[in-house]
């Protein structure tokens, strides 16, 4: 018997993903556990694992596929039972013809377009995403040419989903799939970016040949597809604090004496300890909105934006206000660098309550992030520095650091995202507060 | 509640419906006057194909030498080749009755009129078998077709003896001397074909300037050519100022090109078109919206009285077979719940003359019309190797594309069986296809239908055997 290998989704809103490498070949023996190929997301790279036992009968996507629908069959594994699958008998002209029950079909040749042959039949409206099959009438698909529109944008109202006609006449140029009307919380699926930009760089008076064009992997496109719907559909305000540091800097070059280089702590795991705590304290900001209702979250999940080659992607200290600094340190250090090799798990970096973005190191004073849905809040952090500050009637110098919160307004209004930030200023002002 | 739903009428609309409902589960009604299988089966479709092929028949008997064939003294038995036709019409209405006790659908044979009632309006039969019946369902569709146009203040009037409409024109006792024909729609030139194939002087008269009047320009001059080669008589465009009977015949007075002129026959045949069956069925109580003796339906078929719906013939042309079997089926679909596809199918037209005819989608000019520049295709069946073979090199296939898009938006056809291929170009054009499509498809050889393909590609500058 044979069994198809389908591709897994590593997340549960994953719909396709690339099949970045093949750890087997046609005629290796596989075991339950064995890996045998890596499968890349726009966020991550995972490893497949064999269930079953049997032998590399095919291969059939090729490494390097990009859009792989979820559940397409990846490859085919002849079982252990191999008294009732026979192998097809070979070169014998004469019995060629003859069916041979149950015995595996021939071995189709790779495909070409394997994500294409491959996609699952689904009953589903036509909303393929890049790569997979779009159904649509082939005058369908010439109007679309004819209008520049994106087929896998277009909602199919024939049989099955079938886009006909009707469909692309009312369909917009450069219409692509976005949320509907009125859903502020669109699935994070990986839906291409709505290309808004209609005119071509050449129409727009840029030649042609002046420029490389990079094509869009699908971190370029969710970060942008994300960003531009949460700017556009999220009522967004900052909210800006100077914070004195240099207590701060004082407690963090004690804890780092204690704990010794290999666990060094950097300001920003204070910070994030600081944050959860304060969340602690100003639970109406660790809360997100949803048409049902907000969503009061029970912990300080701290997504922590981690800039990576090709774009940023946000890994997450999970219940940091449960956690001390030392282990905050250590597992911020750990995930930083295996966001940097594409080695985090879908599940260390979905979800999230609350958003550190920290551009201090690169000099940046002052910035307001964008909220990362579905997030009622994000804090960016700035450089610090030694500025002149007044107390009572005197100029002094203090390190100075300057933090905005980025406020959902449907969740966080004005004056709690004020109390938060009072909360966060006197633990990072008085950071032996935070052990309290 | 006794029904689901209850059909009026069993024609080719009423019927399917019923079965279609029956499938879904629904318990069904169908209530007939007459015969199952209405006019289509008894007095339409069927019989006339019947005697047409007993006309065309006869007709290649005359060319049996170009087949290297001879016989002798061939003939026919005008009764029998009737009786065959009723032969043939029995056994389908015979068809339909076994189809309706298969689906356990409730035949009630009688005449049926609408009263208020809820949830939809109350179906009161007045028997055959005497007395009177109410029945209540669900949900009512009207699917009491048509009947031929008459026009009483011209004479234009069956009386079943000198005047004929469809149905006299079915049955006589002999074929007609002659025969004049009033109106050249399908049913007109059917009947002025297969009266010509047995010999009767045939007059066709149309009142708008080509006759086909619904077909493509083209196809209505090449079919002119092919009936007047055949001996058929036109007066084109002319209009009738009175119809008179004599004992012996009739007079058709008409005025053709701004001159007076009298037709003399033994027989006139009214084809000048359909009015709907809307009366006496109470659907003026009801509040039912009557247009042009049609009744006024949703693209499903409501009619915006509660549970009542119409489809085929009443509820408007194409005045087709198949256009009520479709309507009827979306309509008990959509009651249903089944969410039938919405697609746009375009109705072919059929006329079973000799030469055939056949057509779906828009004319050359009526692409014009809507402002399309349309793309036209030709090819002849006369370098056509099948039709040569066949002795059939009359006619043409024409395609017309949208210049634009490349869409399939009519086909046109004149010539031996091509009432059998227009569903080709249905198909292509319910799957939106283009000319590539067309173009790209292989057609089997030696077949008439390559001439189909031909015009596909000649709309591009690529035909091949010209």
């Amino acid at each position: 018997m044979s069994i198809d290998v389908l591709m897994p989704a590593l997340s549960p809103t994953m719909e396709e993903g690339t099949l970045a490498k093949w750890h087997v070949k046609k005629g290796d023996q596989v075991k339950s556990g064995d890996v045998i190929a890596e499968i890349e997301t726009d966020k991550a790279t995972m490893e497949v694992e064999a269930v079953d036992e049997g032998t590399v009968e095919d291969i059939l996507v090729p490494e390097g596929t990009e859009g792989v629908k979820v559940n397409a069959p990846i490859a085919r594994l002849s079982g252990e039972d191999s008294g009732s699958a026979p192998p097809p008998p070979k070169a014998d002209p004469a019995k060629a013809e003859a069916p041979t029950a149950e015995a595996p079909k021939p071995a189709p040749e790779p495909a070409p377009q394997p994500a294409e042959a491959k996609a699952a039949p689904t009953p589903a409206p036509a909303k393929a995403t890049d790569g997979g099959r779009v159904f649509a009438s082939p005058l369908a698909r010439r109007i679309a040419e004819q209008k520049g529109i994106d087929l896998s944008g277009v909602t199919g109202s024939g049989p099955h989903g079938r886009i006909v006609k009707a469909d692309v006449e009312t369909a917009k140029p450069g219409q692509a799939r976005g949320p509907a009307p009125g859903q502020p919380q669109p699935a994070p699926a990986q839906a291409p970016a709505a290309p808004r930009q209609v005119q071509s760089l050449e129409q727009q008076g840029i030649a042609a040949g002046s420029y490389d064009l990079i094509p869009l992997d699908g971190m370029r496109k969710t970060v942008a597809r994300r960003m531009t719907e949460s700017f556009r559909d999220v009522p967004h305000f900052p909210l800006t604090i100077d914070l004195e540091i240099d207590n701060l800097l004082a407690a963090r070059s004690k804890i780092n004496g204690i704990l010794g280089n290999d666990a060094r702590v950097s300001v920003n795991d204070m910070v994030i300890k600081a944050v959860a705590v304060a969340l602690k304290r100003v639970p109406e900001a660790n809360a997100s909105y949803t048409p049902e209702g907000i969503a009061m979250h029970h912990h300080a999940d701290i997504s922590m934006a981690v800039a990576v080659p090709g774009g940023l992607i946000t890994p997450i200290i999970f219940q940091a206000e449960t956690k001390g600094l030392a282990q905050i340190a250590k597992e911020a250090k750990d995930l930083a660098e295996r966001a940097r090799s594409k080695k985090l798990k879908p599940e260390e970096f979905q979800g999230g309550t609350f958003s550190v973005s920290n551009l201090g190191m690169f000099g940046i004073k002052n910035f307001a992030s964008i909220i990362n849905e579905p997030q009622g809040a994000i804090l960016s952090v700035g450089v610090g520095e030694k500025r002149p500050v007044v107390r009572g009637d005197q100029l002094a110098i203090a390190t100075v650091m300057s933090v905005t919160l980025t406020c959902d307004h449907r969740v966080v209004d004005g004056a709690v995202g004020a109390r938060f930030l009072s909360a966060f200023r006197a633990l990072i002002e008085d950071p032996i507060t935070m052990i309290v | 509640m006794d029904f689901d739903v209850i059909i009026i009428g069993s024609g080719p609309g009423g019927y399917v419906t019923a079965i279609r409902a029956a499938q879904l589960g629904l318990k069904t009604a169908i209530v007939e006057r007459e015969l199952l299988g209405g006019i289509c089966l008894n007095w339409g479709c069927i019989p006339t194909k019947a005697l047409l092929r007993s006309g065309d028949i006869y007709e290649q008997l005359g060319h049996l030498g170009d087949y290297g064939l001879s016989a002798e003294n061939p003939g026919y038995d005008f009764t029998k080749v009737i009786a065959r036709s009723r032969k043939v019409a029995s056994q389908l209405n015979s068809g339909v009755a076994f189809l309706m006790k298969k689906h356990k659908i409730e035949v009630i044979e009688g005449t049926a009129k609408l009263e208020k009632g809820s949830p939809a309006p109350k179906v009161v039969v007045a028997l055959k078998a005497g007395g009177s019946r109410t029945v209540q369902a669900k949900h009512v569709i009207l699917a009491t077709g048509a009947r031929a146009r008459t026009f009483p203040e011209t004479g234009l009037v069956p009386d079943g003896d000198r005047v004929w409409t469809y149905r006299e024109a079915l049955v006589p006792k002999t074929a007609p001397k002659r025969l004049i024909v009033i109106g050249s729609g399908a049913i007109g030139i059917e009947f002025a074909s297969f009266y010509r194939a047995l010999g009767s002087e045939v007059t066709v008269i149309e009142m708008l300037p080509r006759i086909l009047p619904v077909e493509d320009e083209e196809v209505s001059k090449a079919a002119h050519k092919a009936f007047e080669k055949r001996g058929i008589k036109f007066r084109v465009p002319a209009s009738v100022k009175t119809l008179t009977k004599s004992k012996t015949g009739v007079a058709v007075e008409i005025e053709v090109g701004g001159k007076a002129e009298t037709l003399e026959g033994d027989v006139a045949i009214v084809a000048v078109g359909i009015v709907g069956n809307v009366e006496d069925l109470g659907l003026e109580a009801l509040g039912v919206k009557v247009e042009r003796t049609h009744v006024v339906t949703d693209s499903h078929g409501a009619t915006g009285v509660a549970g009542l719906y119409a489809i085929g013939d009443v509820a408007g042309p194409p005045w087709l077979a198949h256009k009520a079997s479709h309507e009827g089926v979306h309509c008990i679909e959509q009651i249903a719940g089944q969410n039938p596809p919405n697609i746009n199918a375009p109705i072919p037209g059929c006329t079973y003359s000799n030469p055939q005819v056949a057509s779906v989608g828009l004319t050359e000019a009526q692409a014009k019309e809507q402002g399309l520049e349309p793309k036209v295709g030709r090819f002849p069946f006369r370098v056509n190797g099948k039709a040569i073979a066949m002795g059939e090199t009359e006619g043409f296939v024409k395609t017309v594309f949208d210049g634009k898009t490349g869409a399939l938006i009519g086909a046109h056809m004149i010539g031996a069986e091509v009432t059998e291929m227009i569903q080709g170009f249905a198909l292509a054009m319910t799957l939106e296809a283009t000319e590539v499509e067309l173009q790209a498809t292989v057609f089997p050889h030696p077949t008439l239908s390559e001439a189909m393909h031909e015009a596909s590609l000649d709309a591009y500058g690529k035909v091949l055997h010209i």
